[in-house]
């Protein structure tokens, strides 16, 4: 008998998990962001406001690198907004008609990072080659793509051989921008190239060098509403936030800055 | 002929042993219920087990004494031991395994050494063979010869016939105690089959929770059985459960 | 209970003909399942890509270097693996004071810890800072970022694997195998040889198939301790992971070369192992 019964109730177990996706609808609405990793803390602060501000909402974030974003939207992921650390990846979805009109929200630059105690070596982007270990995104990231710029340009700058000698300190190509912190972060390796934002977010474990100017490049932050969005209004009023002042400010704080006009 | 002599106390989990025997010219026959400790005694004396006191002493040498702190390491302790199942290696062919144990200044000494032991049990003919390819009877004699092989001082043997069918039992339990009769060595068995112990004519000792419960001819404990098992296993009804596998 | 005890057939309409009937229904829907589960994403991988696109990604320049690094730094992982393995295996198959067995569990932990996580803890240990660390730079080595620790960072999260079927395999060993070669006179040097290692050969051989898949696609652990250096320490994984940041079908092309040499591996370890 008992092993009828078992039998009985694992069966009704089994139908029940089978409905049970279907049966979870959630009780409240449920706005799905997916966003650069970059812009985990501040998007989770707006988060928490626009829940506040909206009631009945539950905002619910996805952070990772935009390319893996961008991968999970082409097939077949449906969330109402999509904010990316680059617009390459954002391009690739309006061009398959995935997102409606994106417009840009913040700007990003690179800095230079050091690890603890190597201030006093490293004084300004020209000691780069006295570190021993450099650590750079790959060239097939956006940070990667930057670096590779950076150093294009600095040959003008800092001498013919500046990038040769660069290069010949690179230790490793990660493949996105907060294994390349986490390098510096642990003390593995010496100096490297990360977004302000990456470099606030580790205050106090790295020391920042500024980038010269004339060897500057901008990352251009595009965010849009996805075509397929679940809740367009909400999708409409949480981008509005995003670009209000008090988003920018949130973005700000998290050391991301004010685009140039272009 | 030399005597093995043991007197040991020990643990075997839950079980205190306490055992005193000797064993010479006459096979000596340990029976027992199960989990009468007669597998642990079995290990002591092999050395495979550290008894926590007493004295085993093989032919005047000392094996084991705790007095004296004399632990002879098993493989030093010249005693030939075959378990229920044979363990044969099954890896290795019949002269492979009875090479194993030889110790000779060549590979071919040591392979002429092992014919020759396998010749001296009538398996010869064996050698080339696998133990998956051979009957239990065949396994046991090859096991034997790889026992004898490296000159035993004694012999110590677990329920030597248990794996046997019963139609070929009577016929391996004679070839068996009249090898035990030719090889002259002291030799303790352990069993569970009186026609075992009838067989092998020696004194008959019975363990019970790990402590000798009597101990004689096997016609004195049929006359006078001391415990309800030797009563049971003179009386013939075989009562005894079969040994674990 | 009765009606599946009952050694006669079951009456028509009875509980255990229903049973019976439905047995063949729920066995092929269940394992089914997992079959599917299992087979479809691999299925996929290889049937959406065609022979001109999967040509196209194997000439991409990651996969010569990736593929080398990739042999070379598993090959080397697998030695060590097997060598310091199997003794220690060893050990523990015979040990059974608590002690041990807490061990044993230790040694399981590299399975579950998430792949970064054992890169960490690599890091904690051998890195610059690392409790290590110190001690080796002393000794003039430097191991993050190196092809060595590739194969350290291989060998940590793929070791369990083989320790775990090594030790199974010692433990069904017949203790009466390893008894009776001690009387013959064997040393344990030669029980091990002789009896233990050959005995367990399908075991040993399972375990170092099971551990050189994992150090194949091991990835965050080295990401982590070895970084990611071309020709150096880009594994084939690693060149994945870089590939799919611009391209999906390359990393398809490089997913099925990885899927290719794992296969061919684990075949050809179980066809050596058959005695």
């Amino acid at each position: 008998m008992t092993a009828v019964v078992t039998r009985g109730v694992c069966a009704i177990l089994l139908v029940l998990l089978l409905l049970g996706s279907a049966a979870a609808e959630p009780p409240r609405r449920e706005l799905v962001i997916f966003e650069a990793a970059s812009l985990k803390e501040p998007f989770a602060r707006l988060a928490r406001r626009f829940e506040a501000e909206n009631a009945g909402v539950e905002v619910v974030t996805n952070a990772a690198g935009s390319q893996e974003l961008r991968a999970q939207i082409e097939h077949g992921a449906a969330p109402d907004v999509f904010a990316s650390a680059d617009r390459r990846h954002m391009d690739a979805l309006v061009t398959q008609g995935l997102v409606l009109s994106p417009s840009r929200f913040a700007c990003n630059e690179p800095v230079l990072i050091l690890r603890a105690g190597l201030a006093a070596t490293i004084k300004s982007f020209a000691d780069l080659p006295r570190a021993e270990r450099i650590v750079v995104g790959a060239p097939e990231v956006p940070i990667g793509g930057y670096t590779l710029q950076i150093l294009g340009k600095s040959a003008a700058k800092l001498g013919a051989d500046f990038p040769r000698r660069v290069e010949a300190k690179i230790v490793s190509r990660e493949p996105n921008v907060r294994q390349v912190l986490a390098k510096v972060v642990l003390g593995e390796a010496d100096a490297a190239i990360v977004y302000r934002s990456d470099a606030r977010a580790a205050r106090g474990k790295v020391a920042v060098v500024e980038i010269p100017p004339e060897l500057k490049v901008t990352a251009e932050y595009p965010i849009a509403a996805l075509k397929a969005a679940p809740h367009p209004d909400l999708a409409r009023r949480f981008i509005e936030l995003v670009r209000s002042p008090a988003g920018l400010s949130e973005l700000h704080e998290a050391g991301f800055v004010p685009c140039a006009r272009p | 002929m030399s005597a093995l002599e043991v007197d040991v106390g020990g643990r075997a989990g839950e079980l205190a042993i306490d055992v005193a025997l000797r064993a010479a010219e006459t096979p000596l026959v340990v029976v027992g219920p199960n989990g009468a400790g007669k597998t642990s005694l079995l290990m002591m004396i092999l050395g495979a087990a550290t008894p926590r006191r007493g004295r085993i002493t093989l032919g005047g040498a000392t094996l084991f004494d705790d007095e004296q702190d004399v632990d002879v390491p098993l493989e030093r302790r010249g005693v030939g031991f075959l378990p229920q199942r044979y363990a044969l290696f099954p890896h290795l062919d019949a002269l492979q395994n009875v090479a194993y144990g030889i110790v000779a200044p060549s590979r071919d000494e040591r392979r002429a050494r092992a014919m020759d032991a396998l010749r001296e049990l009538d398996v010869s003919s064996l050698a080339a063979r696998r133990p998956a390819a051979l009957s239990a009877g065949e396994a046991q004699r090859v096991a034997l010869a790889r026992t004898l092989a490296r000159r035993p001082r004694a012999l110590l043997l677990d329920e030597p016939l248990a794996a046997l069918d019963v139609s070929v039992r009577r016929d391996v339990r004679r070839f068996l105690a009249d090898g035990l009769r030719a090889w002259r060595l002291p030799t303790v068995i352990v069993t569970h089959d009186r026609d075992d112990a009838a067989a092998f004519d020696g004194d008959v000792l019975v363990m019970e929770h790990g402590k000798v419960v009597q101990r004689g001819r096997l016609a004195e404990l049929e006359r006078r059985p001391g415990t309800d098992f030797v009563r049971q296993l003179t009386s013939g009804r075989r009562a005894l459960p079969p040994p674990a596998p | 209970m009765r009606a599946s005890l009952s050694p006669a057939p079951a009456r028509p309409g009875s509980r255990a003909a229903l049973a019976a009937r439905l047995w063949p229904v729920g066995l092929a829907v269940l394992s089914g399942g997992l079959l599917l589960l299992v087979a479809l994403p691999l299925a996929g991988l290889f049937f959406t890509t065609s022979p001109r696109q999967l040509l196209a990604g194997l000439a991409n320049p990651l996969v010569g270097p990736a593929v080398r690094v990739t042999l070379f730094t598993t090959t080397a992982s697998l030695a060590l693996v097997v060598a310091c393995g199997t003794p220690l295996a060893w050990v523990i198959a015979r040990r059974r004071t608590r002690a041990w067995r807490v061990l044993e569990t230790a040694l399981e932990l590299p399975v579950v810890l998430p792949p970064a996580v054992a890169g960490v803890a690599l890091l904690l240990a051998f890195g610059r800072r690392g409790l290590f660390g110190p001690a080796l730079a002393a000794a003039g080595i430097g191991l993050p970022f190196t092809r060595a620790a590739v194969i350290v960072a291989e060998s940590f999260v793929a070791a369990p694997f083989y320790l775990q079927a090594a030790v199974a395999a010692f433990r069904r060993l017949d203790p009466d195998l390893v008894l009776v070669a001690r009387t013959l006179g064997a040393s344990w040097s030669r029980v091990f040889f002789t009896v233990a290692i050959p005995l367990s050969r399908a075991g040993l051989a399972g375990g170092a198939a099971m551990s050189w898949a994992r150090a194949l696609g091991e990835f965050g652990a080295t990401l982590m301790f070895a970084g990611n250096m071309e020709g150096r320490t880009q594994t084939l994984p690693l060149a994945i992971y870089a590939a799919l940041e611009s391209d999906l079908r390359t990393a398809q092309s490089l997913s099925i070369v990885l899927v290719a040499i794992a296969f061919a591996l684990l075949v050809g370890v179980r066809a050596g192992a058959r005695p």
